[in-house]
């Protein structure tokens, strides 16, 4: 017997079967459709938000990898500050996976205008360097960025300037302390004022030029830390070691993800979160999967037992109910992968979702969501309904297929 | 019984195995949805409860302004005498004035900037749970003595034990400069970092005369019994203090925006999925009961032929589906009560949690709250759309005609 004939009769056979009841076939279709559409479309919101976490995350941290005085992280305070990048670091600091590096000086400080004082975090920078790395020029709303490392001015937050009541221009003194534990302060006149994107970081950050800083606190050439992007964060465990054995044994390399266990947290839970959510949904409509097979099954067995007793194997049988099965799953795949792209695009531009803004911020999140359909996650819901769903409609199928003719011939 | 009962009855055990599968549904997401709620539920409670307990509380007394701009001149005056007339006017405890000012704080080897909150020892323990937390040392028992109580995270950075002296650097409200030693008397340890590496509490008395306040203060904390009852005690309290229009209570939605919009934020996520997950369910149940009514025309049509009017055989249809949506309801919610007031004994983890937790002031294992609503509320739904779901199906019996019904296959 030609081998090709069955399968392409069958298959004839399990699509015609499939629209013998087409209401019955239309609503798991929708199902399916609304099923996979669900699992696509959240996946893309869920990772857009994490994704958006995990840059501003790591923009404040900042940097994909930092190197720091091993106890800096508990106590980071100017004692525990680290020598300037010497020639070894400086040599793999070229290896072509590193974007951008710079060295920061990052100290508490308490910021006093004529009206107010505050408690701060001094940051002393390399303007280039950290304008490549963590500083967006663009959020510089009156005045200028630093200039360079010897720049006298200061950089504060939109926000910091109305807690002081001080604008561009004016003078400020920044109090902090040098490593002999005396009070070192100097007047610094407000060159520019930025905005970031979360506002609590306004009140925060307050930059000034690197040398400047290290000559108020009499460190010499020290710094407090060291950051270095590879501007992709989901590539640093390749690159970071080497960075790493540069830095040597006492100073401390971290990449972002065990610098900060809650960003580092949030992704290993997204991934494991994808996976729950589309098995979920696979299981809710796996109930209504077999179901419906079942029923096509049921008011067939006359026509199954006819078609055993005029000589078709039962693994055909098996195979017959399979394929419709297959086609379903198919086509409701198709539909809810068309259905997800076609709602994902319109919001590329972002979602406007500022009336949580501050919850959101709490998360470390941003007023806008910018859903990220990835590649991966779409395979990923497929594969799963497919394979699932062909897997479920095993143990219907199987029940088709042994079927005694002579019993399944005498039903009503 | 009821004959359409007992017909919807045995009509459901003509395909057993159709019914089940019908009831697995929603028995899995009633399962699903009596669990996630119940969590969400205590989640919430949680983050609210400690993000307020530690500090912030209920309510707060400020004047007009200070919320938005919270500098140490917006403060007002006969703090302690007003607060003590709210108490005696409410006939409750948990109201304590506060002040707040920055100070550089120094040992003798560290020194950081830090906010400090002038307190009144009696009170203070009624209000906020951080004079509970106090592992090392004691509370202050003086509202003037020159002591201070510190976290233990910025305890070990500013290298300081109980007894050692700190120098509180700063400017008074009147602009003038603001300078005393106190004593470490009290370290706390709340577990959540961010709070035991930069909270540190006065004296309220030491506090007015170091930062030259006068009689003055910053807020007044007010708490309410539970939750739910902040608005009438806030009314309340408006009422006490309408003869000062200078003053303004504000309540824990206005002074921590960020918790109430969390909260929102991920509500909105969750019921994004559980809408997914009903309206699955609602396709599985209008599956199930449009192919049975299909696959019974003749025998409605008989029925008809024998003068059953469609009513009758609608309501037969939507009796059917109450039977398996009830089923699904109880069983469901059983199993999914059960689950969670088994977690809510044990607590519940999942890895990453004790990061996430620490964000929101949770601590690292959660606890499902159970209540009715909690229970009620998912498996609710579900029934309330399956009813929905086997209307369409109930409504084709109205478009059935007897003699064609009768011929059909």
């Amino acid at each position: 017997m030609n081998s090709h004939l069955p399968f392409k009769v069958i298959f004839t056979l399990a699509w015609r079967n499939l629209w013998r009841n087409h209401r019955r076939t239309l609503i798991m279709l929708s199902a399916i459709t609304v099923g996979v559409w669900a699992m696509i479309f959240m996946t893309a919101l869920m990772r857009g938000m994490v994704d958006d976490m995990l840059l501003n995350g790591i923009r404040n941290l900042p940097g994909e990898v930092q190197i720091h005085h091993p106890q800096y992280r508990d106590d980071p305070s100017i004692n525990n500050s680290i020598a300037a990048p010497d020639e070894t670091l400086l040599k793999a600091l070229q290896i072509a996976e590193v974007k951008a590096w710079t060295s920061r000086v990052r100290v508490p400080a308490v910021i006093s205008s004529e009206r107010d004082s505050r408690g701060i975090t001094l940051l002393g920078v390399e303007p280039v360097s950290e304008a490549q790395l963590s500083f967006d020029l663009d959020s510089i709303i009156e005045g200028r960025f630093l200039k360079d490392s010897n720049d006298t001015g200061l950089i504060i937050g939109a926000k910091l300037a109305e807690r002081l009541e001080t604008r561009l221009g004016k003078r400020v003194v920044i109090m902090s302390q040098d490593p002999d534990n005396n009070i070192a302060d100097r007047g610094f006149r407000v060159v520019g004022i930025y905005k970031a994107k979360m506002a609590s970081l306004e009140e925060i950050y307050v930059y000034a030029g690197l040398t400047t800083v290290q000559k108020l606190l009499n460190l010499e050439n020290k710094v407090s830390e060291i950051a270095v992007t590879g501007n992709d964060y989901r590539h640093v465990k390749g690159w970071y070691p080497v960075i790493k054995n540069a830095a040597g044994e006492n100073r401390q390399t971290l990449p972002w993800y065990e610098a900060d266990t809650y960003l580092g947290a949030m992704l290993a839970m997204m991934d494991g979160f994808v996976l729950v959510w589309i098995v979920v949904i696979f299981l809710a409509l796996s109930f209504g999967l077999v179901n419906t097979l079942i029923m096509a099954v049921f008011e067939r067995i006359r026509e199954i037992g006819l078609m055993q007793a005029l000589g078709m194997r039962s693994s055909l049988i098996l195979y017959q109910i399979l394929i419709e099965s297959f086609l379903l799953l198919v086509i409701g795949l198709l539909l809810g992968n068309v259905l997800a792209v076609g709602t994902i695009i319109p919001l590329q531009d972002g979602i406007d979702i500022s009336a949580v803004a501050q919850g959101m911020e709490m998360m470390g999140g941003s007023s806008v969501l910018y859903p990220a359909l990835k590649l991966n996650d779409m395979l990923l819901a497929n594969a799963i309904v497919i394979i699932l769903g062909l897997l479920t409609s095993i143990l219907p199928a199987w029940h088709a297929a042994s079927f005694d003719p002579i019993e399944a011939l005498g039903k009503d | 019984m009821n004959i359409t009962l007992r017909m919807a009855w045995r009509n459901l055990w003509r395909h057993k195995r159709r019914t089940w599968l019908t009831i697995g549904a929603m028995i899995f997401s009633n399962l699903l949805l009596v669990f996630l709620i119940s969590l969400q539920f205590g989640s919430y409670r949680m983050m609210i409860d400690n993000t307020l307990k530690s500090y912030t509380g209920h309510m707060q007394i400020q004047l007009d302004g200070y919320n938005d701009d919270p500098k140490i001149r917006n403060s007002f005056d006969n703090i302690i005498p007003l607060a003590q007339k709210i108490r005696k006017r409410l006939k409750s405890d948990t109201v304590a004035a506060r002040g707040v000012a920055f100070a550089m704080t120094s040992s003798d080897l560290r020194s950081y900037g830090l906010q400090i909150t002038g307190v009144e020892p009696e009170f203070e323990t009624k209000v906020s749970t951080l004079p509970g937390l106090i592992n090392k040392g004691r509370y202050f028992t003086d509202i003037n003595a020159e002591e201070i109580i510190i976290g233990s995270v910025l305890a070990r950075n500013l290298r300081v034990v109980i007894g050692d002296e700190l120098t509180l650097l700063g400017s008074g409200r009147d602009g003038s400069f603001a300078a005393g030693v106190v004593i470490v008397t009290g370290i706390f340890e709340s577990g959540v970092s961010g709070i035991d590496r930069s909270m540190a509490q006065v004296p309220l008395g030491y506090f007015q005369s170091l930062f030259s306040m006068g009689d003055e203060g910053h807020n007044i904390v007010i708490n309410a019994k539970d939750l739910p009852l902040v608005s009438a005690l806030q009314q309340n309290i408006s009422n006490i203090i309408a003869d000062r229009k200078d003053l303004v209570i504000l309540d824990w939605n206005v002074l921590q925006p960020g918790l109430k919009q969390a909260i929102q934020a991920d509500m909105a996520s969750a019921w994004f999925m559980y809408a997914v997950l009903i309206i699955l369910v609602a396709f599985s149940v209008l599956n199930t009961q449009l192919v049975s009514v299909l696959e019974r025309t003749r025998e409605f049509g008989t029925m008809m032929a024998l003068g059953v009017k469609p009513v009758r055989l609608g309501s037969l249809v939507i009796t059917e589906t109450f039977i398996m949506s009830s089923l699904g309801l109880v069983i469901g919610a059983a199993l999914g009560a059960t689950l969670a007031y088994y977690l809510s004994i044990v607590g519940f983890s999942y890895p990453g949690m004790e990061e996430m937790a620490g964000k929101f002031n949770l601590p690292d294992r959660m606890y499902p709250s159970l209540s009715l609503l909690s229970i009620l509320l998912g498996p609710g739904i579900v029934f309330f759309c399956s009813l929905l779901a086997s209307v369409y199906p109930a409504l084709r019996l109205f478009f059935l005609h007897p003699v064609s019904a009768m011929r059909a296959v």
